[in-house]
């Protein structure tokens, strides 16, 4: 579904990418790990065209993103979900109007339309009860799953999550993490999942890579990457610190 | 839209300034451009520019009030000595009137409203900026320039002129009390001298200025915003070079402005 060949970005002196090439095949959950600043996120914003790498393509569905005429780029990400890292909701709009924003703006549904689809899809990520509150009444766990709502609720084809567990506690990232797997289940997604929390890859991933300084340093399996004798991902997965 | 990159530095040197200048007026003039290409093209968000008038009329309602009561009222208290001493009582009331119409009004009522609006919008897009939500926009396939930027400068556009209208009226009424206090003065005396006193000349090129202010007002805003970076310490610095750069904006643009008025109607000169 979607073929990333000889990606490369940079800004300024620091080179974030350089010469990706990855094939993320339909349906998959594909993780994708790496330090801080390894060029994860970038990534992502290069895929959904917020950023144009410097070299490369990026083929989705036999179509180079980077070829699309903005009207194009729009129809493609009427079909994709986003959750940002901080969920990114819209502070002065309640939960409800965060939810019926994408709806209402690329998308004709009556009143009572967009109502049962905003209930129902609160309903998947299990806050129904909050869909009159602001955002800043939510906490940090509420905040993800409204932002992973408000991505799906326009039944995308292509999901992509950026840390999505990210300063949240064990529990609740376990829980985040096991409701993207049902929800891919359920939906029928593709997934690509940025993230350096092994918990949530080992629930979501059926394949992952490891990003360092911009290429690619492994790719396989969970347990391959879990069990490689590799320094770096040694150090990466284990509590212990081991010298390159 | 491709603006120059402007990183802030703690203590920059005079080129680092000047580039920082210069890259600030590109910015604007690609930014304002960017603005007249989307004004034009639909879909046009009338719910969104209605909406935004409400909010910032109602927010800058409260301090337009006291301020234009304030400055008709000093504005007749201070003229009264200097009038009496030439015997010229009578000129208060067109005294008032023209200083207020021509010049006071438009340009208080404007460096008020950037100092609420500007800041206000710089903040408020800044702030989505460094959260992501304006990302959040534009990969849910909606257009954030044209549903933040256009709206809000549209708004501030249409909205500053009539609180000029309002700010012009109350200090109207702020000089008849400040009159009637030092003097007694009919109210209408004082209503029939002020009509008399004002001309088409001095009413329109008044009030013509305030939609550029507004234009201003809304424009620094939104770009000043809209480019923020630097986290919650750019949401801050945001806000302030808003108020700085449309308040400055609005003074030189007023000095222009006066200038071309005198030469289409010499007879205010």
């Amino acid at each position: 579904m979607i073929e990333i060949q000889n990606l490369s970005k940079s800004f300024g002196d620091l080179h974030v990418l350089n010469d990706v090439s990855i094939d993320v095949n339909a349906g998959e959950n594909f993780v994708v790990f790496g330090k801080s600043g390894s060029g994860k996120s970038v990534l992502l914003k290069c895929i959904v065209g917020l950023l144009k790498p410097d070299a490369g393509k990026i083929i989705v569905n036999d179509k180079n993103v980077m070829e699309f005429s903005s009207k194009e780029l729009n129809e493609f990400r009427k079909n994709l979900g986003f959750l940002f890292q901080g969920a990114a909701l819209y502070d002065s709009m309640s939960v409800r109007e965060n939810l019926e924003f994408p709806l209402k703006r690329n998308f004709s549904f009556t009143k009572n339309e967009l109502d049962t689809k905003v209930l129902e899809t609160l309903e998947l990520v299990g806050l129904v009860e909050a869909v009159d509150k602001a955002p800043s009444e939510l906490s940090g766990g509420m905040r993800k799953r409204i932002g992973l709502a408000r991505s799906i609720i326009t039944d995308p084809a292509l999901m992509l999550y950026d840390e999505p567990t990210t300063g949240l506690d064990p529990i609740t990232s376990k829980e985040i993490s096991v409701l993207i797997l049902n929800l891919q289940k359920k939906l029928k997604m593709t997934s690509i999942v940025v993230t350096h929390d092994l918990l949530c890859a080992e629930i979501i991933a059926d394949r992952a890579i490891m990003i360092n300084e911009g290429s690619i340093v492994f790719d396989g399996t969970i347990d391959k990457i879990t069990d490689s004798k590799d320094k770096f991902l040694k150090n990466f997965f284990s509590n212990e610190i081991f010298n390159e | 839209m491709n603006l120059p990159q402007i990183k802030y530095i703690q203590n920059p040197t005079t080129a680092e300034r000047l580039y920082a200048f210069f890259a600030n007026i590109s910015g604007l003039t690609i930014f304002n451009m960017e603005f007249l290409k989307q004004t034009f093209s639909t879909p046009i968000e009338i719910a969104q520019i209605k909406k935004h008038m409400i909010e910032l009329g109602v927010k800058t309602f409260p301090i337009v009030s006291i301020m234009g009561f304030i400055l008709g009222f000093v504005l007749a208290l201070q003229s009264y000595p200097v009038l009496e001493r030439f015997g010229a009582t009578d000129f208060l009331p067109p005294t008032v009137a023209l200083s207020v119409i021509r010049e006071l009004g438009p340009v208080l009522t404007a460096i008020i409203f950037a100092g609420r609006v500007s800041s206000g919008i710089g903040a408020e897009l800044s702030s989505m900026r460094v959260t992501e939500q304006i990302d959040a926009m534009e990969v849910s396939a909606v257009n954030p320039f044209k549903y933040l930027v256009v709206t809000r400068v549209i708004a501030t556009t249409m909205i500053l002129p009539i609180l000029t209208i309002y700010v012009i009226t109350i200090a109207l009424v702020g000089g008849f009390i400040a009159i009637t206090i030092t003097d007694s003065m009919s109210l209408i005396y004082y209503k029939n001298s002020v009509i008399a006193a004002i001309t088409f000349g001095d009413f329109v090129p008044g009030m013509a200025k305030t939609f550029l202010f507004g234009y201003i007002v809304g424009i620094v805003g939104c770009y000043k915003g809209f480019t923020a970076d630097g986290g919650t310490e750019g949401v801050g610095r945001a806000s302030t070079t808003a108020v700085v750069m449309s308040s400055l904006l609005i003074l030189i643009s007023d000095m222009v402005l006066v200038k071309i008025s005198v030469w289409l109607w010499p007879s205010i000169g």
